[in-house]
């Protein structure tokens, strides 16, 4: 009766421009939780009875569920795409935040002190050492960020089509097409992993110091403190 | 503000505390669905987890698995669930699991890896059997952060046994679906609230825990 890609009239968007909407919806507000958990990161490294507090309310803030947050937020900002992206900005947190903080600290003192010898200033030593060492445990915390934000996108859906991909899930359910639903896991799914395996490109590049061709080794021997802290993220 | 207002009608409103929908009720629903999800999760993830990261291998398979359950989306599996097997606790308990299982490998797996090796060696040494060194040395030092795992999934499943609600199951999203359909804020509110509080009594029960079971030596290490 229909292509597998051929989508109702109703979410008036073709297959691939609910990908784009999709990817919008989800991208955007991760972007917007690595500029908002860098500054705040930096605070916790440098006054750290700050951090503790922090993680507290960024995992309290985690545990409201997405549908209670979108519902709670459609007085203040209505059905539309921002509602979505504001309680995805705000989850992205709760795995930026400790990713940042743990990778800045795992940078040795001696690394500091050696920078400081060589007359960097605070800012400067920032930019140049700090952030590009903790680049792998922020890529890090930037993959399991992107995935859980294009698999919550979906969650819109229920406040009035603001789901993307997630929309075609509401579509199943009402018009009884189980394939609809098929096609949105699976276009998300494909969606994270192609997201995530963009990440660890970008690591690579962002990283040419670190060994490459003899990576799998060493992440055998040594496990990755970033993996476990990050997974720890809610402490 | 008004949230706060919101939060004092729905818990001052004597009759959100009785009956098939009362708070006691829906809390109960939720406690039980977010316990099941969890040990199906762990009794998946921990023996793989412990396995694989006792001998150190497959952690790449291990990561990729992770990745996938994590890029499955919740909502989507619930709703596919529901319309190929029908409504019951299978299709919410699917996309819990999925959900779980992930942080709970992960961590499992770079927990055992984080060991120290040299007391490892010493129970090789000593002549320790494999399942005397994995259940008597590395698990309890291991034992710290493969809490904090578990702590990561149920936290997860707390915030979205919501879901539950939207296929007619109880729990605490059945406030805040109801809520939603009906217009009626104060409800969903009072459930989001609910679902907040519970998370924050799973993260004390998890600390106690932790307090509890971590053999003491490692604990003052950490």
């Amino acid at each position: 009766m229909s292509g597998f890609f051929d989508i109702p009239s109703d979410l008036q968007h073709s297959w691939l421009g609910l990908v784009g909407l999709h990817l919008r919806e989800a991208l955007l507000p991760v972007l917007a939780g690595l500029v908002v958990s860098l500054p705040l990161a930096q605070l916790c490294v440098r006054l750290r009875w700050l951090y503790p507090p922090v993680l507290w309310v960024t995992t309290v803030l985690y545990a409201i569920p997405s549908l209670a947050f979108f519902v709670l937020l459609i007085d203040y900002t209505g059905q539309t795409e921002l509602t979505v992206m504001i309680p995805l900005t705000v989850y992205s947190l709760v795995v930026l935040v400790p990713a940042i903080v743990d990778g800045v600290r795992s940078v040795p003192p001696e690394t500091l002190a050696a920078a400081t010898a060589m007359g960097f200033g605070p800012v400067r030593r920032y930019f140049q050492v700090q952030l590009p060492i903790a680049v792998p445990a922020v890529i890090a915390g930037l993959r399991v960020a992107t995935v859980s934000s294009i698999s919550l996108v979906s969650v819109g859906a229920l406040i009035g089509n603001q789901g993307a991909l997630g929309n075609l899930i509401n579509d199943a359910n009402i018009y009884n097409r189980p394939e609809l639903a098929v096609n949105a896991v699976l276009s998300m799914a494909v969606l994270a992993i192609l997201a995530d395996a963009l990440l660890v490109a970008v690591r690579l590049l962002l990283t040419p110091w670190m060994p490459r061709a003899g990576r799998r080794r060493p992440a055998a021997d040594v496990p990755d403190p970033a993996t476990a802290a990050l997974e720890d993220a809610v402490r | 503000m008004n949230l706060l207002h919101f939060i004092n009608a729905f818990f001052g409103d004597g009759a959100h505390w009785h009956g098939y929908n009362g708070i006691p009720t829906r809390v109960g629903e939720h406690v039980g669905y977010t316990l099941q999800a969890l040990a199906i999760a762990a009794l998946i993830a921990l023996p793989v987890g412990l396995v694989t990261g006792h001998y150190g291998r497959g952690g790449n398979v291990l990561a990729m698995i992770a990745v996938a359950g994590r890029a499955l989306p919740t909502f989507g599996l619930l709703v596919l669930m529901t319309l190929l097997v029908g409504f019951g606790m299978v299709n919410v308990m699917t996309p819990l699991v999925v959900l779980a299982v992930p942080p709970i490998l992960v961590t499992t797996y770079e927990a055992m890896r984080s060991v120290d090796p040299s007391p490892v060696d010493a129970a090789r040494g000593m002549g320790m059997s494999e399942a005397g060194v994995l259940f008597q040395v590395e698990l309890p030092a291991a034992l710290p952060l493969i809490l904090g795992g578990l702590r990561s999934g149920a936290i997860q499943i707390v915030s979205t046994a919501t879901i539950a609600a939207y296929v007619s199951l109880g729990g605490l999203g059945r406030y805040i679906v109801d809520g939603l359909y009906q217009r009626d804020y104060e409800k969903v509110v009072g459930g989001a609230t609910l679902v907040a509080g519970l998370a924050l009594v799973t993260l004390a029960v998890f600390w106690a825990l932790g307090r509890f079971a971590v053999s003491r030596g490692v604990r003052q290490r950490a």
